[in-house]
This record gives structure tokens, sequence and C-alpha cells, in this order.
């Protein structure tokens, strides 16, 4: 199972929604976070958040497998904070990385890949200025999800393959291998990309 | 049917020669191309799209230079990889079969159409949203295939499209192209892949050492290897 949180498709408001809109929203909210301070503002945002996956028709299964890889940053961060700034602080903190992670989910999961990608190609047009091409900018990012999944199957078959050979699990054996198998792979996905015309 | 012409065509990588003196011409609807590892048939087979040029000689295509019309042969032939996780690069299976359909100049609702019949023609109706990597392997490998033939290419060049598959998926992708209208240049391993063609080529050493019907080319394959 992919550690992104990926398109599920559904006919609610949020997914109805205009993936420019959603993004802006992501980013005010971003912008917004500095200026929370005390947990009830916390526990508020948390509210309207997950009022909105509510509303997207998600299982609370779903809310869940959003945050688990946050636990232990947020385990540590919580220390921290304890430790040096008071619970208060550590809440607040915890609880806005949270906000933020499971809201970046919330697009990503009633969100078209397609549609995300149109948008920053939209919002990249201005930088034609600067001689980037928004078309581009947009493969890029789809390439990017695209190739999470591809990444992490490859790290499980350098594993197994280790495995299967007795070999202790050393960093290098496994960054080694896996780095040689990422680059053919993006050998080969160019040439596929060459092959359905993107350059052409 | 379109033509497609090699002229003495050889390449090289660096001092390594993998292809030498090639000359062909292959019009026919079903051409098999078979030879060991590092024989040369695939890039052979990349030269058909203009994905590798050949360092000595010209490939075309219905009369189009590999080198100079690049664009318009590439238009005209599909290809289809081993791995479809490297030929798959959007994220959800219906969003793959539309990138190719990309600047055609077609409206969003003619993308949709053209995609949704594409899937329900290779049996994957269910799985437009789905994520791709979440496919089995033979699905996959007949998401790679939609994405390729929802193109309308003239000519699909597939590059060992079953040697990462179990026989129930390799046979049903077997079907698919045995369907299919388009030319085929079918490199492969699986042999019995091959019935029903209409000519075989066997590349050794960077040569075609034997250019034939099905049989006879399978049967010389077979002693060459033996």
């Amino acid at each position: 199972m992919s550690p992104l949180g990926l398109y599920v498709a559904g006919d609610s408001p949020v997914h109805r929604a205009p993936a420019g809109v959603k993004l802006l929203v992501m980013v005010a909210a971003g912008v917004g976070s500095v200026f929370l301070r005390a947990p009830w503002q916390v526990a508020v945002a948390l509210a309207v958040v997950l009022l909105a996956y509510a509303v997207a028709g998600l299982a609370p299964r779903t809310i869940v497998r959003q945050v688990r890889p946050l636990l232990w940053v947020g385990l540590a961060t919580a220390v921290f904070h304890v430790v040096v700034n008071g619970w208060q602080r550590a809440l607040v903190v915890v609880g806005v990385l949270a906000v933020l992670v499971l809201l970046a989910a919330l697009v990503t999961l009633t969100t078209r890949t397609t549609d995300l990608v149109d948008a920053v190609v939209t919002a990249c047009r201005p930088l034609r200025v600067l001689r980037v091409d928004p078309d581009r900018v947009g493969l890029m990012i789809a390439l990017g999800i695209r190739c999470v999944p591809v990444v992490v199957g490859l790290a499980e078959d350098v594993r197994d393959a280790q495995r299967a050979r007795g070999l202790a699990a050393s960093p290098r054996a496994f960054a080694v291998p896996l780095i040689v198998r990422s680059l053919r792979h993006a050998d080969a996905l160019g040439e596929a990309l060459a092959a359905r015309g993107l350059d052409d | 049917m379109p033509v497609i012409e090699a002229h003495g065509v050889g390449h090289a990588y660096g001092d390594r020669t993998v292809l030498r003196d090639l000359d062909v011409t292959l019009g026919e609807h079903r051409v098999g191309v078979v030879g060991a590892n590092g024989s040369g048939k695939s890039t052979f087979a990349r030269m058909l799209n203009g994905l590798v040029l050949p360092t000595q000689g010209r490939v075309t295509v219905d009369g189009l230079d590999t080198r100079t019309r690049g664009r318009d042969v590439r238009r005209r032939v599909g290809f289809c990889f081993t791995d479809p996780d490297a030929q798959i690069v959007m994220p959800t299976v219906a969003e793959d079969v539309a990138f190719g359909l990309r600047r055609r100049g077609l409206t969003k609702a003619e993308v949709a159409e053209r995609v949704t019949t594409a899937l329900a023609t290779y049996g994957l109706a269910g799985h437009a949203d789905h994520p791709a990597h979440l496919l089995s392997g033979g699905q996959k490998q007949l998401l790679a295939l939609a994405s390729v033939l929802v193109t309308e290419p003239d000519v699909l060049v597939m590059d060992e499209p079953t040697t990462l598959l179990d026989l129930r998926n390799a046979t049903m992708i077997s079907r698919v192209v045995a369907g299919l209208p388009q030319q085929v240049l079918l490199v492969t391993h699986h042999l019995d892949l091959l019935e029903g063609f209409d000519r075989v080529l066997v590349f050794d050493e960077g040569r075609v050492v034997c250019d034939d019907e099905p049989d006879a080319a399978v049967g010389y394959y077979r002693k060459l290897m033996g």
C-alpha cells in the first residue's frame, strides 16, 4: 500500500470543488497555522478538517492511515516541546502538524492527479517569463506521485533479495542497489515517455 | 499495411557493436523476432520508432526516416515495453490512458470518451480511478497496451511484453494482440506466441541469421541455441 493518499473516487462537495481552490486553501492554512497559539484554536482547526473528511465521505480508517506515518516524528516533537516549552506548546505544534498533514492528504484523496496538475500548470503560467515550461512542471509532479509506489516496490525487492542471500541489514548494501535500480527505472521511464511522444 | 524498411543498418554502443549489416523490408501483418539475450533484437525494436537511431544506415516507416521525421514515425508506431511499471507514467489508470491523447487537439469530452472505450475494450473498465500500482502484473501490461493503442497507431512494436507475466496473463495478452487490426512486430522469448505469424526473424550476435515462416524459423532458433 502506498504511503501517499491517492485519489478515492467520490461525488461530495469536497470532490467537486476546483483543484485550484483546494490548493489555495491548503496554502492559506499553512500560512495561517503560524498564528495559532492556544490549544483550543488548534482543536477548532482539527474539528474543521475532520468535518471536511466527513463531508467527503472518507472512512475514519482512511484518516488514521494519513497520520500514522507522523507517529514517531510527532512523538519526538512532542517530547522536545514538553521539556523545552511546556505541554501547551507541545499540543499546539503537534496538533498543527497533524492538521496540515490531514488537510494535504484530504486534497490528494479528493482530487484527481490530472486536475491537481492542471491547477499547478495554470498557476505556473506567469513563470513562462522566466522560461519555465508549465506543462513540464505539471508532468514532473505527476511523475513524482507515480514514482512513490514504484520506488517503494523497488525497495521491497532489494530487501527481499538481501534476505534471500542471508545478508545482514547494512545501510550501504540496501542503498546502493536501490539507487542503481531507481536510476535504471528512470532510464526506462524516459524511454517510455519518448516512445509516447512527450517531446514531439 | 505499413512498410518498415531497414537499409544497411548497423549500431554500436561505444566500442560494442550490437547490430550489423541489417537489410529488411517488413510489410507483413504479424512479424516475430526471436534471439538470445544480447543478440540485438531489443535495439532493433527501438529503432523502429526512432528511440534508437542507427549509427549506420537508416530506418524508414512508410518512407519516413526515423532520423528526420521521428515525431511522425512515433505517431504511427506504438511501442510496448517489457516492464509495464516503467511505461505507466500517471498515478491512476484512466489518467495514464489519457496521457497519450494530450496535445492532440481533442476536447476533454472526446478524451474521456476515448479513454472509456479503451478501458472497456481491454477489460479495465472497473479500474478507471484505481491507482495503477495496485493492478496485477497482467492488468498493468493491459493498461500499458491500452495507453498505446488509444492513440491509434498503425504499427505496434512490442519488446518482450509477456516476459514478466505468468502463463495465464501471457495467454491473455497474446489473445488481445492476436485480435488487433494493426501491424504487429513482436519480440519474444515465448515461442508459442508466434503461432499464426506471417514471418519470424532470428537474431544472433547482431545479425539476422534466419528469416522465414514461424515453424522453420523457430526450428532454426532451437537448433542454434541447442
